[in-house]
């Protein structure tokens, strides 16, 4: 449905969009995230013809903007960061002038009162949209996109500064809306995304660094499979035995004491739920496992690491992937599991080092 | 672009902007038309239509000051530029909002002839209007207004050039302000005489540009009674360079 390729947009000698290509399937919710200033918005700005691009082409259900810009503006529905309100009318003729000013051809009356009920502003149909609370004008905002039933629906940053029930009701509309229409969702919030998205573009300083679909983000977040375990035992021997336990991809002892109990790190192999046995094998030996703490991602770690990555070189990050490949015996991985999973891996061993440097810090490092 | 139009035009009536115009505009007409014919004793309007273009320096302003200006400050223009309109489109249905607004506004003050033409009419009572002219000259009327129809649309697209290039309303009235102020009275400079009684301006070049420049001095021909056909034409191509100038600002912004 929506095709980019190769876009390019410079402001001067800033880059703020350098060479991105993705795709979004009809009936998709792409969800465009990154921080402020990776280029989100310049992106759905080329997009709905706001901008133009200094290189590269996109195109809307095969229509090209750059070639065909009003044929392509009739299969957007854009709602930009700030919802563009002429607060000085009325709802009704907010919308009567958006109806007009896309030369909808829908019956009028019906089709506005279907557009009102989706968006449900019905009841402040006759008041003047300057006296309307901040959720009420987004959702005028929202009711201004999907006047003409644009094939595309795309908004930027539709939930900033709203109350969190209105951000929840706002998503859920998303999510309705994504039955009939293709939508592009730019935010820098990731729960947004994970709530309400098929798929994740994760861009940052004009490149995109990953393309999921988010249930693989969810089933990495979801993989904690790495614990910190405090172990009452010999030192040594319960290392040996973590080391040689099946399963486990990577042990190492933190130099960390409380009586004779020292904390390991355990790394899981991808997806194995190491806990239970782990639990049993301590037993048998008659070593009291005393605590264990799960050191699980957040999608914010995610996120951050997916960003930061991008601006480490990418030789460096071949090899750490390559690495953790190899540790995971050809499993099928996508690429952010690949990427978040080196990541892991290379924290582990920075772990393992500091620890052996300096025992003292070693408490900080943990935490 | 109708769209936008009546979208404009509405603005105008529900902001106090419109009636400001309307109303100010007709008292000052209505003002310069007394003074200038029935005060003074006089049916030659040439006067009442100089003195009343000089009025345009403040008005015009009040036009065009917010139609791009004001979008862009409320970030409403994006609504528009990735509407299916062209800019070309958007760019005229405003023009066309504020030139009718000015029309209106002269059109309606026309009715400040009407006592005139009583007047006149009571005086040729009794007189011998065969030999001589008793009364106003429609024709010069009608010509001088269709003249100051056209120099006002030429002043409205400077006026949504200018707005055109801020943000702010108010530097957006101000520049116009300025703007309007020289291409009007530029000619003054023409005018000025030592004591002696010599131009003061001396050269001819000199003296032929701003002749050419100031929008005033090819009025003077429909003042002395005689449709200047190339004034016209003088004034529809000021208004389409301007309103050209207005499309290729939103256009290089786009590829800015």
């Amino acid at each position: 449905m929506i095709k980019i390729e190769h876009l390019v947009k410079n402001y001067g000698s800033h880059c703020a969009v350098d060479d991105i290509s993705f795709e979004v399937e009809s009936g998709e919710i792409v969800g465009f995230l990154g921080p402020n200033g990776a280029g989100k918005s310049t992106t759905m700005n080329i997009l709905t013809g706001y901008l133009s691009s200094t290189s590269g082409k996109a195109s809307v259900a095969g229509v090209d903007i750059l070639r065909d810009p009003i044929g392509a503006k009739k299969k957007i529905g854009y709602l930009p960061e700030q919802p563009p309100l002429y607060l000085d009318m009325t709802v009704e003729e907010y919308l009567n002038f958006n109806y007009e000013l896309k030369g909808c051809k829908l019956d009028r009356a019906s089709h506005l009162a279907e557009v009102c009920e989706t968006v449900k502003i019905k009841d402040v149909y006759k008041k003047v949209i300057r006296t309307l609370s901040k959720g009420y004008r987004q959702r005028v905002g929202i009711a201004q996109a999907l006047i003409g039933k644009p094939d595309v629906i795309i908004f930027d940053e539709p939930t900033v500064g709203l109350d969190p029930k209105q951000i929840i009701e706002i998503r859920n509309l998303i999510r309705g809306l994504g039955k009939d229409h293709t939508v592009i969702l730019s935010t820098h919030i990731l729960q947004e995304v994970q709530a309400v998205c098929d798929r994740i573009v994760i861009i940052n300083k004009g490149k995109i660094v990953a393309n999921e679909k988010t249930e693989n983000i969810s089933r990495v977040m979801d993989s904690n499979h790495r614990f910190n375990v405090k172990i009452s035992g010999p030192q040594k021997e319960v290392l040996s035995m973590l080391k040689s336990m099946q399963g486990i991809a990577y042990a190492d002892v933190l130099a960390e004491r409380d009586g004779d109990a020292y904390t390991y790190t355990v790394e899981s192999d991808y997806g194995v739920d190491i806990r239970k046995k782990l639990f049993f094998q301590l037993a048998e030996r008659g070593w009291a496992m005393i605590g264990m703490e799960s050191l699980g991602m957040s999608l914010e770690d995610i996120f951050l690491t997916v960003v930061e990555k991008s601006e480490e070189s990418r030789t460096a990050r071949v090899g750490a992937a390559g690495r953790v490949a190899r540790r995971n015996k050809g499993k099928e991985k996508s690429a952010i599991e690949r990427e978040v999973g080196a990541s892991l891996y290379e924290d582990a061993q920075r772990q393992r080092t500091e620890a052996a440097k300096t025992a003292t810090d070693a408490e900080e490092d943990e935490l | 672009m109708f769209a936008i139009y009546r979208k404009e035009m509405r603005s105008y009536f529900i902001n106090p902007i419109g009636y400001i115009y309307l109303g100010v505009f007709l008292a000052f007409s209505a003002l310069l038309c007394c003074y200038t014919t029935i005060i003074s004793g006089s049916y030659d309007t040439a006067s009442y239509f100089t003195l009343l273009i000089a009025t345009f320096i403040v008005l015009i302003p009040l036009l065009t000051m917010r139609l791009f200006a004001e979008e862009r400050k409320l970030r409403t223009e994006q609504l528009l530029l990735t509407a299916p309109v062209t800019i070309t489109g958007m760019v005229l249905g405003k023009y066309f909002a504020a030139l009718t607004m000015f029309a209106g506004g002269v059109l309606l003050s026309c009715i400040n002839f009407l006592p005139i033409y009583i007047i006149g009419h009571a005086e040729r009572v009794g007189e011998d209007s065969t030999t001589m002219h008793i009364g106003p000259v429609t024709g010069e009327i009608v010509g001088s207004v269709i003249a100051v129809l056209l120099l006002g649309a030429a002043l409205i697209a400077v006026g949504t050039l200018i707005s055109a290039l801020t943000e702010n309303q108010l530097s957006a009235a101000v520049v116009t302000v300025g703007v309007i102020a020289v291409m009007i009275l530029l000619n003054v400079f023409n005018m000025l005489t030592d004591s002696s009684g010599q131009p003061l301006i001396n050269s001819y070049p000199i003296r032929a540009v701003i002749d050419w420049v100031s929008v005033i001095s090819r009025f003077s021909a429909f003042s002395n009674g005689i449709f200047d056909y190339a004034a016209l034409l003088y004034y529809s191509s000021l208004a389409f360079v301007f309103l050209f100038l207005t499309v290729r600002v939103y256009e290089k912004r786009r590829w800015g």
